[in-house]
């Protein structure tokens, strides 16, 4: 290396090239096997498999299942994230360590405990059976199991930022008159909405891979409750490898772009926080 | 609209903060409250701000007469600026300033255009009229100041608060600064209080100084007053330079021991001397950059510094070198009693006698 290229922080092209061969063996090798699996199709071949009414039925649930758990997250995330910065009460450790338990629990447990008690014959099953309530084996089941194990990812991204907020923002929006609804709206809510965009995409994106917790509860009935990751394995253990590659292929593809899509939207919202 | 604050106490845990202290400011003025970090003057200020409360039952805060101390500080009518300005940093500076104006009941809010031209107009005073539509990220540290300045002067405040105004600024801008808020606040003649631990800043800026140490005001005063007649030593320390040397009480048994002080410049140095109070000095070193020159002189009879400032054109008179010989005389000298001395008169000259002689009698 010439002189002109020395820095205080050595060891880039050594650190550059570890990360890349650390992704590459990781990330890219496995994820361009599915691509190149595809290339043996032809086109028609592939729009039958990723395309059929039933496949696309499972797109339909899984992305819409998974936005609403991660909106739906980014809500009650932001409180409980709120409440455990913000407030010390008795027993806040405790429930502080509770939030990481969807991360740390098998997510075939987390599904069968779900089911076991939203099922018709279940403690909350049973107790909405009466008014003609399903929440098992029901689009709604799906949904429950995708907020479950959202939760911790969107708690645990805007904890640190609610933590270094100022009080002095609130302090000086409450000299200025503003009211405290004014002032979480005006004020402190901008402040945590890049957090909250990330929090939502790891939760979404989380969502739309989770396969343990949700086929106990949806009942993976085909056009309605079958959810994509589910699809795959099916197609697996019908030895459909390739019909199965090609749904891969759909699901990464897609969710690269919404990814990508909310990256940039959370960049855009942090324009002005140079300093 | 003059502020008062009666009896305020205020303690967080086992710390006292404020040690049932009041303070009357009247209309119109610029007061400064100095003291070291831990004095209190900040704690001080977020009470009259209404940002933090005394202790329940203790105290009261009034407002040109109308008592505040249950009012928010919303309701306070203050303009608050804090020390690392909070501007909202995802507003334009021109949003920041009319926040206050947007978050008013939909009844007593002014129309868009008239908060719009308010904005302006605050835009003009500050003299930042072209920089409405930038953001705080792009402003200097200077503007930074002026705009969180205009943003809390937006809503007409009765009383404008500034903890550590220009704490965060460097050297040159706090200059330029201190001037301007001083012009600025003789034009608007709104009742201001800033915190400050900067003697300097203090003397210079405000029309009252309020001295405070351990959760107590220690002193209130116009700047020429705290300075020339400090009222303990705390206050004669803590406002620039001194020379401090142990009294007379130290000679008898069970009297407290007393001080005496003198100001670097009250201390003149002569180069032949045959009257009565002249120290016999050596010079240790001297300083001639600058807008007079220092000089630190040891003792010859004890080995005591003594820090002495002169004009430049004296030093270039005197020609004093390190090592060189000479004599001080003191102009002026503060003692204060303490212990059984307070109640005995003592004259000056018997101090300005004991401090040449610290082994005499009186």
């Amino acid at each position: 290396m010439s002189r002109s290229h020395r820095s205080v922080i050595p060891g880039f092209g050594l650190s550059l090239g570890l990360t890349i061969t650390y992704l590459s063996l990781i990330v890219l090798l496995p994820l361009s096997a599915a691509f190149i699996k595809t290339l043996g199709m032809t086109w028609e071949e592939f729009w039958t498999a990723v395309g059929s009414p039933r496949v696309i039925a499972s797109y339909r649930i899984s992305f819409l299942a998974s936005f609403a758990a991660a909106s739906v997250n980014c809500v009650f995330g932001l409180i409980v994230a709120w409440v455990l910065v913000r407030y010390p009460f008795p027993g806040r450790k405790i429930v502080d360590a509770l939030v990481d338990l969807p991360f740390a629990l098998p997510t075939a447990v987390a599904g069968i405990a779900l089911t076991a008690l939203y099922a018709p014959n279940g403690w909350i099953g049973s107790l909405l059976a009466p008014y003609g309530i399903k929440i098992a084996f029901t689009e709604i089941g799906v949904f429950i199991a995708l907020t479950f194990i959202g939760l911790p990812f969107v708690v645990r991204t805007v904890q640190p930022i609610i933590e270094e907020l100022e009080p002095e923002f609130e302090e000086a929006s409450a000299s200025l008159g503003a009211n405290r609804w004014q002032t979480i709206r005006r004020v402190i809510l901008p402040q945590l909405v890049p957090a909250l965009l990330t929090g939502f995409a790891m939760a979404f994106a989380r969502a739309l891979g989770e396969y343990g917790s949700v086929v106990f509860i949806s009942g993976n009935m085909p056009m309605r409750t079958e959810i994509t990751p589910l699809l795959i394995i099916t197609k697996l253990e019908q030895y459909d490898y390739k019909g199965a590659t090609a749904i891969a292929v759909v699901m990464l593809v897609t969710s690269f772009t919404l990814l990508l899509l909310i990256n940039l939207l959370q960049k855009w919202s942090r324009r002005h926080h140079a300093v | 609209m003059s502020i008062i604050a009666r009896n305020i106490t205020k303690t967080f845990g086992a710390y006292t903060a404020l040690n049932d202290v009041s303070l009357e400011v009247p209309a119109g003025k610029l007061v400064a409250l100095l003291g070291p970090s831990g004095s209190g003057k900040t704690t001080l200020l977020r009470i009259i701000a209404g940002l933090e409360f005394s202790e329940p039952g203790s105290g009261r805060i009034k407002f040109h007469g109308e008592d505040v101390t249950d009012l928010p500080a919303g309701k306070r009518g203050v303009g608050f600026v804090f020390q690392h300005y909070a501007l909202f940093r995802h507003m334009t500076v021109a949003q920041n300033i009319a926040f206050g104006l947007t978050v008013q009941p939909r009844r007593e809010r002014q129309s868009k255009e008239a908060i719009a031209a308010r904005v302006q107009e605050l835009l003009k005073l500050i003299q930042l009229p072209e920089l409405g539509s930038r953001y705080p990220a792009q402003l200097s540290g200077g503007q930074r100041q002026r705009v969180a300045l205009a943003r809390a002067l937006a809503v007409q405040p009765k009383v404008l608060l500034l903890d550590e105004p220009f704490g965060a600024l460097d050297a040159q801008v706090r200059k330029d600064l201190r001037r301007w808020l001083r012009h600025f606040q003789r034009e608007i003649g709104v009742t201001t209080i800033f915190v400050t631990h900067d003697q300097e800043e203090a003397l210079e800026l405000a029309d009252e100084v309020v001295v405070m140490n351990n959760a107590k005001i220690e002193q209130v005063g116009t700047p020429q007053e705290v300075y020339d007649r400090p009222a303990s030593p705390f206050v004669i320390e803590f406002l620039g330079n001194v020379n401090r040397f142990a009294g007379l009480g130290h000679r008898l048994p069970g009297a407290g021991q007393d001080v005496i002080y003198v100001r670097p410049h009250d201390v003149d140095i002569l180069r032949e001397y045959h009257g009565q109070h002249g120290i016999r000095v050596s010079v240790q070193h001297v300083f001639s950059a600058g807008n007079y020159g220092r000089i630190a002189l040891v003792r010859a009879d004890n080995g005591e510094t003594i820090d002495a400032e002169i004009s430049r054109v004296r030093l270039a008179e005197l020609k004093l070198a390190a090592g060189d010989e000479a004599f001080v005389v003191f102009r002026h000298i503060r003692l204060f009693p303490s212990g059984a001395f307070s109640e005995r008169d003592v004259s000056t000259d018997d101090a300005r006698a004991a401090v040449v002689d610290p082994g005499r009698d009186i």
